[in-house]
């Protein structure tokens, strides 16, 4: 819905065939997925138990400063593997395939305050179906920012960079807020909702888990080092916050990536879909550890083409991906980390402001003017 | 306090430290056979039997429960990354000392579980068990006069109860298509030399199928005989005829490893409630296969229909069973067999 449709050139033929072609791609890795596979999620997932065991193993000494950093450390990026690699991927369902009731959407608990289903619900129904739909989307500023410029500006997003930088350093509360439609059901008449009360009192349990276990039991179990262990998990939770909020805000705010009106995707096609899915995403380039820390969701486009495919093959996925956008000429929407998180920042503050000058009107629009 | 209380404490206290997982979750990284951790076993050996067939050694983990003579065990595999179960008949006697057990698989073609046993299991290798199960046993009053009559694979639990009771008079028929088929051959022929046993061996290459009218001529006494039978559903039924015509039915024991699948019509749109997907279904696939293609977690085990692994509520709607063509509509508390069991028109699987 910005001015200029950068997919304007294509046919609707080529948006189907381009369709095939994805689908392709996706039916090569089903038919693919394997031991190795499996064999792949199920080293993460011991490596990330055997870490986290470690780390708040290092943390019961914590009252030294070299045991801090150490497990402080450790802890951070346990925690991050448990969100991203882990969680966020077999949520997905990327790893039901194995049949494995231990490592599967319906039965996986993460290591967050928002309940596992709940965010199954908002994030791969809701989110995935309507990727940046206006007003269908609300990860699209999670409802409380302005990241278009179709949408309206109101005074309150003149404190969108604040709300931004506190929802990073609370992101994991504002997931769980989110999840919950906080802003949409605290009305009195929706607050007694019985099935709202119910997830709101899952979430409440859930928060009430784990701030016990972070802060409470964790730092009574290391004695004298209780504060510093305190310190330790709390500023694990910020570290981890904070990474998975700028890899979430790469994924779909950076310059370049595009948003769709509501009407924009009536009747669409699977290869409208897919199109959509193309332009809505964006990529960070790096090394496998980048990708690897980022849950492979520095390969959002692809995730977002094939949300269910294992992680571990996103980066196949992205070589064939990529060339579909050269001979498709559409713009493949990458970037450096920094740069990406500079990108997506850099536009939370420029649309904390009203849009400088009129919008351009598209021309479609003007003929919806004159019919009426 | 009682320590059981107290154990109870500690653990409701772990349970705290390692929320949102269990403690199990990380005492699997390192004792995965454990009391009281889910039932797996570790295979330990696996012993060729004829060019199709192994024996596979498995040590159970702690909770194992110990089996009867006759009886199988479901076991998950991991194959190419996905868990698939299946049954087998335990063919280790039950006092071994070890406390390993045993079972013996034939490699069928395209049998994903039965090659990967046969041809990839390797020692190490981790499996999941269910804890043994099956009404094909022997009674507690030992019989006079023994007959087991098997067929290829079927020939599985009659080793187990083999090992695991001697009796005074028993006679085997045995098919197999040719001598080397005949799966645990020089251990049944060491018992005839120590006439333990007396047995026919049906080479069904050379001599065609057995037909059960033959038995007269090779166990004279056969209706006098309590008998376990095991093989395909061809020689089951025959069997069954048989022995029901010279009304003496209530001697003869069988177990069916196969169904014979019928071809339904119909099919209809099912839908998995629990998981919220619906997808269309013929009136030929089992429903277990058609929630697996949907990516629906399906509990399952011989996929054949004699475990009772794959249990399931059927809310809404009606199915068929595959192998009688029996129609079974949805009531509160109906369970189906998914394995066994197709649309027969819309119906809703709580799943
Ligand atoms: S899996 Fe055995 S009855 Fe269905």
């Amino acid at each position: 819905m910005t001015a200029i449709d950068p997919a304007a050139h294509l046919t609707a033929e080529q948006i189907e065939e381009l369709g095939r072609e994805l689908d392709a791609i996706r039916d090569e890795v089903i038919a693919g997925r394997g031991e190795k596979d499996a064999a792949y999620i199920r080293k993460v997932i011991s490596a990330q138990r055997k870490l986290e065991l470690v780390s708040r193993g290092v943390l019961l000494f914590s009252i030294f400063p070299p045991a801090w950093l150490l497990g402080t450390a450790g802890l951070s990026v346990a925690k991050i593997m448990d969100n991203m690699e882990i969680g966020h991927n077999v949520l997905h369902g990327q790893w039901d395939w194995m049949r494995d009731p231990k490592i599967h959407s319906t039965t996986w608990e993460w290591d967050h305050v928002s309940p596992s289903e709940q965010w199954r619900h908002s994030h791969n129904e809701l989110h995935h179906t309507y990727t940046n739909v206006i007003g269908k989307d609300n990860d699209l500023g999670y409802g409380i920012m302005r990241v278009d410029e179709d949408q309206k500006w109101h005074p309150f997003h003149l404190g969108q960079p604040l709300w931004n930088f506190l929802n990073a350093c609370f992101f994991e509360y504002g997931i769980a807020a989110y999840d919950l439609e906080l802003g949409k059901n605290l009305h009195k008449r929706r607050r007694k909702n019985p099935e709202f009360r119910a997830r709101a009192k899952a979430v409440g349990r859930k928060i009430r888990k784990q701030v016990l276990k972070d802060y409470v039991i964790h730092p009574l179990l290391s004695g004298p080092s209780f504060l510093t262990t305190l310190a330790a998990t709390f500023t694990a939770n910020l570290v981890r916050n904070i990474w998975s909020h700028s890899v979430i805000m790469c994924g779909h705010f950076p310059e370049g990536v595009q948003v769709f009106e509501r009407r924009s995707i009536k009747g669409e096609t699977r290869g409208q879909w897919y199109l959509r899915q193309m332009m809505g995403s964006a990529n960070i380039s790096g090394s496998k550890a980048m990708h690897f820390m980022t849950g492979n969701l520095s390969h959002q486009i692809e995730h977002h083409l094939f949300p269910d495919l294992p992680s571990n093959r996103y980066a196949e996925v992205a070589v064939k991906v990529r060339a579909l956008f050269e001979k498709y000429e559409l713009e493949y929407v990458t970037g450096p980390l920094p740069k990406q998180v500079f990108s997506a920042w850099h536009k939370v503050f420029r649309l904390s402001l009203p849009n400088k000058k009129p919008k351009v009107k598209t021309p479609d629009r003007e003929q919806e003017l004159v019919a009426a | 306090m009682t320590s059981a209380a107290l154990r109870s404490r500690a653990w409701k206290l772990l349970e705290m430290v390692t929320t949102p997982l269990l403690p199990s979750d990380y005492l699997d990284l390192v004792s995965p056979l454990r009391a009281g951790a889910d039932l797996r076993g570790r295979i330990e050996a696996v012993h060729p039997e004829t060019g199709d067939a192994a024996t596979i050694v498995i040590r159970p983990g702690r909770g194992w429960r110990g089996h009867t003579a006759g009886q199988y065990v479901r076991i998950g595999v991991d194959v190419d990354g996905v868990r698939l179960w299946r049954a087998y008949s335990i063919t280790s006697p039950t006092n071994r000392q070890d406390g390993r057990v045993t079972i013996t698989v034939k490699a069928i073609p395209d049998g994903k579980v039965s090659n990967h046993l046969v041809r990839r299991a390797k020692p190490g290798m981790l499996i999941q068990l269910n804890q043994p199960t099956g009404d094909f046993v022997l009674p507690q009053a030992k019989p006079a006069k023994v007959l087991y009559l098997t067929a290829g694979s079927g020939i599985t639990p009659v080793m187990g109860m083999l090992r695991d009771i001697e009796f005074d008079d028993v006679v085997m028929v045995h098919c197999a298509p040719q001598p080397q088929d005949v799966i645990f051959r020089n251990e049944l022929h060491d018992l005839v030399a120590d006439k333990k046993l007396r047995l026919t061996e049906v080479h069904t290459d050379t001599d065609g199928m057995l037909d059960i009218a033959r038995l007269d001529e090779l166990v004279p006494d056969w209706a006098e005989r309590e008998t376990w039978a095991c093989g395909p559903a061809g020689l089951l039924d025959a069997a069954e005829k048989h022995w029901a015509d010279h009304g003496v039915q209530e001697r003869l024991h069988t177990e069916r490893f196969r169904p014979s699948i019928v071809v339904a019509g119909d099919g209809g749109e099912v839908t998995f409630s629990a998981t919220g997907k619906t997808v269309d279904a013929d009136g030929a696939t089992p429903l277990l296969d058609i929630g697996e293609e949907a990516g629906v977690l399906m509990p399952s085990g011989c996929r054949m229909g004699i475990c009772f692994g794959c249990v399931t509520p059927l809310k809404a709607g009606a199915v068929r069973d595959l192998r009688t063509g029996e129609i079974t509509a949805a009531e509160p508390g109906v369970l189906i067999q998914t394995c066994v069991s197709a649309a027969a028109g819309p119906c809703d699987i709580e799943r």
